[in-house]
């Protein structure tokens, strides 16, 4: 089982994801750090993303489109804010418009990925926070947080199956 | 699209609403007890309409629901609501489970880019 816990914060709505890998640290670094591995696990079968420009510097860029069954397209980006190979990576991660500019109106989450060696493999610790209250007083309209049901909704088909033979999600701690 | 229930529309509303501070702690002290929206004005340092707006932004959201009592407005959680938010922050969950186990399947197919373990090979 890769998922070791997850720890939800319904107060400051974040979400802390510990994972355990049977791998060095070096080969988990590749699938953040290559862009074609990144691709292969972003997005679900049914919506495979394709990373268009991948610059894992701080204040670089990575940009994505995931395509649906029907050809729809949802495109994304990542600002890196931090970045020590292959330890941590921080970036903000976004939506952006069919143009492939950051879509200004909607908000950003944190998010915060360390590496670790545990016993012999990798730990993966993935923070995330969403938007603060400033951003969205600025907004003041609703459709903010529709980063919700586009990502997690593209994945659900994928999931539905999967959970089908990994048993439920309540089984571990 | 739909997501645990409820619309893109009602989702947006619920996340709009929790991502304010004054909103959450509004909430909080809804589900300890029932308090007037006059008590919720003297707590925060802003008037009662600016408090009276978040409380409907969280009723708009299902969030609270207000009851009038005598001349003073009651404001509720409604447990239900704060169930599907939590059912929203769970299907992001269930997203980057999703996500970790298919790093988990490239890294076991994927070819090592040096043999560490020798004694692992798959004799191809």
């Amino acid at each position: 089982m890769s998922v070791v816990s997850v720890e939800k914060d319904f107060d400051s709505l974040s979400l802390i994801l510990v994972a355990d890998f049977d791998a060095p640290i070096e080969r988990v670094w590749q699938l953040w750090a290559d862009p074609r591995l990144l691709e292969r696990w972003w997005g679900p079968p049914t919506h495979p993303a394709t990373v268009k420009k991948h610059h894992l510097t701080v204040g670089g860029e990575v940009t994505y489109v995931m395509t649906g069954p029907g050809g729809e397209t949802s495109r994304g980006w990542w600002r890196v804010t931090s970045v020590d190979p292959p330890r941590s990576l921080e970036f903000t991660d976004g939506f952006a418009n069919q143009d492939g500019t950051p879509n200004a109106e909607m908000p950003t989450t944190a998010v915060q990925m360390r590496l670790t060696e545990q016993d012999g493999g990798a730990r993966m610790e993935l923070r995330f926070v969403f938007d603060s209250s400033e951003h969205m007083e600025q907004l003041e309209r609703w459709g903010a947080f529709e980063v919700f049901p586009q990502s997690v909704g593209q994945m659900d088909a994928l999931l539905a199956a999967d959970s089908k033979t990994r048993g439920t999600r309540e089984s571990n701690g | 699209m739909v997501v645990g229930g409820l619309t893109d529309e009602a989702v947006d509303r619920l996340f709009h609403a929790l991502a304010d501070a004054t909103r959450r702690d509004i909430l909080h002290r809804c589900v300890r007890g029932e308090p007037s929206v006059s008590r919720l004005a003297d707590v925060y340092p802003m008037s009662f309409a600016a408090v009276q707006k978040h409380v409907a932004v969280l009723e708009r959201a299902g969030l609270v629901t207000k009851e009038r009592r005598g001349r003073e407005q009651l404001v509720r959680t409604d447990p239900d609501a704060v169930d599907r938010a939590r059912r929203v922050l769970d299907e992001l969950e269930t997203a980057w489970r999703g996500r970790v186990d298919r790093m988990a399947e490239l890294l076991a197919h994927a070819p090592q880019p040096e043999a560490s373990k020798p004694s692992m090979g798959h004799g191809s």
